[in-house]
């Protein structure tokens, strides 16, 4: 590989302001939403007692989990010492430690007391998953963050390869944790499953990757700059491989659930009877989420498309975000099972599916918190040199036939 | 036996009740002490507070329960404070459920509420401890370091928890309830520490129907333990292995 120059971009172009100034509507229009819930309380929001978690934490967690995977390139040139992703290395840890903090603002700014955020800082209970995240998404902030320092500062570049495995670990046991949020959860039906962890491991490989490839061919495309077969061929293979393995995740889930006689209601609902759930199980997560990216992704005809590339990694968005909405919407929805083989009535809905309408505002928090992920990466690669000039197939592999 | 014989035996009989008496008089002392704790005292693991509910008495319909605590506790009903909020939105810290059983249509009715596991899930997942269980056994909501993350809400099996959806007024100074934060049923936390009994458990009494107990589960002489003793109980999702304060005769 010859030694490759890299350069902020221009972003003095109309695009790129444009770009900046829709992404920063989004965000406008997030902080407007969360002043209004918090003036207000969440009444003013679809969540209720029965649904507690809505549409801020489907995207939360979503980018959550999509922050450890977009470190997947960084994580293969330093683990698995796979030099073909080395120059693109920095943007993705800069996209990780950036998802990340777009995934944690939505989740604190919908907290019921968001100014307590100073308790949730000094107090706690240490045999809390939550607790446990806190410190690990901190952790990885920081540890992404000097990561990404060995990789951009040259005298530092030794020690690269140790902070990216501290890193690769570190992410692990992230996700870890955000499938342990629902996993370690004894008392709803959907969850109680300790495939939930690794599922959330493998789906955040999917779900980072197509985001950063995106965010790749964007950047190239639009500053006018090369991106060769080489690097778009490993992209490509890697999503594919990536949705392999969460379908055979998403598959085993189910059949474990199916097994048990006690789980067939809730399989029942979420995979046959359960309206919007099974829609977007079905139409979201598995056709958009995972079928036609994998026709996309490995259709011979279109292996040289960026464009299929860019539709089957915004599809595999799509259908994690119908993922994230069918477990964790779908999962409080479906009711908690107290009196087995009893109808059960109350004034509390018990026994019921519940009712959950998403609102305008929790939308606009949301998507507030996915620009502000994507602001802080357009702003970076103009301040950080993140990219290389080129990544023609000369530059990186000269001698590699694509 | 000779007189002298019975005297001796009578008297090495009443020495070792006395000295019998001496070692257990501190126990039974510190024990009638601890039960009737002043307000001063904190909350000791010498009580563990529960109740038995006999579903076979509890009438479907009636739910002077749930109004006493709402009285009592100051939510829900017809001056409720949550003017705003859904109904799916509003607070209930006890509910009347019906159970019909899908086989012989046979139907039951029993009030739930916070069930005041001795291992409460929702005390396990909450990040600041604000979700706490009092060394009497009482499960409560720290309102003072409740983020509102409702996590708590996630874990807990029997749908006990309520979320604050908009400002309150007029809160009973006893009962905090505010905007944001998480509540449940407190047994009555402000009468306990006081030797009454919670307000459900009083009203269930007053109209007859004695479908309710309240008591020390750690006292075998509490008429709860008693009951318990006698005719058994069981817990809601016992499989989970909770050890719950509340207990059921009928299920």
């Amino acid at each position: 590989m010859k030694t490759l120059t890299y350069k902020v971009i221009d972003g003095n172009s109309k695009g790129y302001l444009a770009l900046l100034a829709i992404l920063g509507l989004f965000v406008l229009a997030g902080a407007v939403a969360f002043f209004y819930m918090e003036h207000n309380g969440h009444w003013v929001t679809g969540m209720n007692d029965q649904v507690v978690w809505g549409i801020p934490h489907v995207f939360a967690v979503f980018l959550i989990v999509s922050a450890s995977g977009a470190l997947n390139v960084a994580s293969i040139s330093s683990v698995f010492n796979r030099k073909v992703y080395k120059p693109l290395a920095p943007l993705s840890a800069v996209l990780a430690i950036t998802l990340l903090l777009g995934g944690l603002t939505i989740l604190v700014l919908d907290l019921g007391r968001p100014d307590r955020l100073i308790v949730a800082m000094t107090k706690y209970n240490f045999k809390s998953i939550f607790a446990w995240n806190m410190l690990l998404y901190n952790g990885f902030l920081a540890i992404v963050g000097v990561y990404l320092w060995f990789m951009l500062e040259r005298k530092m570049n030794q020690y690269s390869r140790y902070a990216g495995f501290a890193a690769f670990f570190w992410r692990l046991i992230l996700t870890t944790g955000t499938g342990a949020i629902f996993g370690f959860l004894v008392s709803r039906q959907a969850y109680d499953v300790a495939i939930m962890a690794p599922m959330f491991i493998i789906m955040s490989f999917a779900y980072g990757l197509a985001i950063f490839n995106i965010v790749t061919i964007a950047s190239y495309s639009w500053t006018n700059r090369q991106l060769g077969d080489v690097i778009f061929e490993r992209l490509r293979k890697l999503l594919g491989i990536f949705i392999g393995a969460v379908f055979y995740f998403v598959t085993v889930y189910h059949l474990t659930k199916l097994y048990a006689t006690k789980h067939h209601g809730v399989e029942n609902f979420i995979l046959l009877h359960g309206g919007v759930y099974t829609d977007l199980f079905w139409l979201g997560q598995v056709v958009i989420g995972m079928l036609i990216p994998a026709i996309l992704v490995f259709h011979p005809a279109l292996a040289k498309s960026r464009r299929a590339l860019v539709t089957a990694s915004a599809l595999v968005i799509v259908g994690g975000i119908s993922q994230m909405y069918v477990t964790i919407i779908g999962g409080q929805a479906y009711p908690m099972v107290m009196f087995p083989g009893k109808i059960v009535e109350s004034s509390f809905f018990d026994g019921g599916i519940k009712s959950y309408i998403p609102s305008l505002p929790e939308f606009a928090l949301a998507f507030g918190g996915f620009a502000l992920s994507l602001i802080m990466v357009a702003l970076a690669i103009k301040i950080l040199r993140l990219l290389p000039e080129s990544l023609s197939d000369a530059e990186i592999a000269p001698h590699h036939k694509a | 036996m000779s007189r002298q014989e019975t005297d001796s035996s009578r008297r090495q009989f009443l020495g070792q009740a006395a000295a019998a008496g001496l070692l257990i008089a501190p126990g039974v002392m510190l024990y009638k002490v601890a039960q009737a704790r002043t307000p001063e005292m904190p909350a000791s693991a010498i009580n563990r507070w529960g109740m038995l509910i006999d579903t076979n008495k509890c009438a479907t319909g009636c739910s002077d329960c749930v109004s006493a605590c709402q009285t009592e506790n100051g939510w829900g009903g017809k001056n409720s404070n949550e003017k705003h909020s859904a109904i799916t939105q509003k607070a209930q810290w006890i509910r009347k459920v019906k159970l019909t059983d899908k086989l012989s249509g046979y139907v039951q009715s029993l009030p739930l509420m916070c069930q005041h596991c001795e291992s409460p899930p929702c005390v396990d997942v909450c990040p600041t401890g604000a979700s706490m269980k009092r060394a009497d056994g009482l499960v409560l909501v720290d309102k003072h370091i409740c983020i509102g993350c409702r996590y708590c809400m996630m874990a807990c099996p029997y749908k006990a928890r309520s979320f604050v959806h908009e400002t309150l007024t007029g809160q009973k100074p006893y009962a905090p309830r505010g905007k944001g934060t998480v509540e449940a049923c407190t047994m009555c936390v402000q009468r306990v520490d006081t030797g009454r009994t919670p307000a459900c458990v009083e009203a269930c009494s007053g109209e007859g129907h004695k479908a309710m107990y309240f008591g020390d589960l750690k006292d075998p002489a509490s008429e709860i333990s008693k009951r318990l003793k006698k005719y058994g109980g069981s817990e809601i999702r016992s499989d989970l292995d909770l050890n719950t304060g509340v207990r059921y005769q009928g299920l």
